[in-house]
């Protein structure tokens, strides 16, 4: 790719989350932007969390429903003042179905410069199998 | 009259005046509700900054998920920070068929005037967990000083 060809990068304000229930505690709630592509082998998601923890990450699939839920801390006391302020902050969340059988014990997360990386393996029942068709 | 000078209003002569009088206090109004709450500049450049301010700095920060750190230039002058890069989104396998892409890759580039001087040489930024903080300490002209009171 020549230098003319890349774009510029636009600014987005982030989405924010359509929550099914209110958190007991206030706060924005942010659906992350994601990449989803499958391969033969797995599904892979990535997703833009910036300022999240990993530990402060909670990754959850059940009954194929895959959870993101990433919390943001604040420092808590502060005596900075906004001089202005163009993104909010808060917490991350995001739900997806998933149609395809994963085999849950070979998930594997990462969490990098903000954007996490979830590498779901197909369980082998659906792996997709080459079958050949025979002339007669 | 008394009243106007003492609230600090501006002084309406003709009934010209009433429909600018009017715009002034709808514009007070506004800023009434928005202050220090959330003041959007829309400049509408990557990357969106919030800015605060200390007794002793500036700081900027802005969210740049993905980015890494020799992918970001940041150069300061005393009243403004210029913040530019790229975004790189590294290719992924050949055979990868995608469900969504939204996540977005390309260049930025933007400045941000600063409301007060700045001392250049002990700028610092750094770049955690996707995000972008610089700490840009105040000149010694913008900082706050105490006057005594004889």
């Amino acid at each position: 790719m020549t230098e003319a060809e890349i774009r510029a990068l636009q600014a987005k304000e982030k989405a924010q989350a359509p929550v099914p229930a209110e958190g007991t505690r206030p706060g924005l709630v942010f659906s992350p932007a994601v990449d989803i592509f499958e391969t033969e082998k797995e599904l892979t998601l990535l997703a833009d969390m910036p300022g999240v923890k990993a530990d402060d990450l909670t990754i959850d699939l059940r009954d194929n429903v895959l959870t993101l839920d990433g919390e943001v801390k604040l420092p808590e006391v502060s005596d900075e003042e906004i001089v202005f302020q163009e993104y909010r902050t808060g917490k991350y969340s995001r739900q997806f179905n998933l149609t395809e059988m994963i085999d849950q014990s070979k998930i594997d997360a990462e969490l990098k410069d903000g954007v996490l990386r979830l590498t779901l393996p197909k369980a082998e029942a659906a792996k997709p199998r080459k079958i050949k068709v025979k002339a007669s | 009259m008394l009243v106007r000078r003492i609230s600090n209003w501006p002084n309406f002569r003709s009934s010209y005046d009433e429909l600018d009088r009017m715009r002034w206090e709808m514009d007070k109004l506004f800023e009434g509700l928005t202050r220090g709450f959330y003041k959007e500049s829309g400049a509408g450049v990557f990357p969106l900054v919030n800015m605060t301010e200390s007794k002793d700095s500036f700081i900027v920060q802005a969210e740049t998920p993905g980015i890494k750190s020799d992918d970001i230039d940041i150069s300061v002058t005393h009243d403004s920070i210029s913040i530019s890069g790229e975004r790189k989104i590294p290719a992924e396998k050949e055979e990868a068929k995608y469900h969504r892409r939204e996540r977005e890759a390309g260049k930025f580039s933007r400045i941000v005037s600063l409301p007060g001087q700045v001392d250049t040489d002990k700028a610092e930024a750094t770049c955690v967990d996707g995000i972008l903080t610089v700490i840009l300490p105040k000149a010694e002209v913008s900082k706050p000083k105490q006057i005594t009171v004889k």
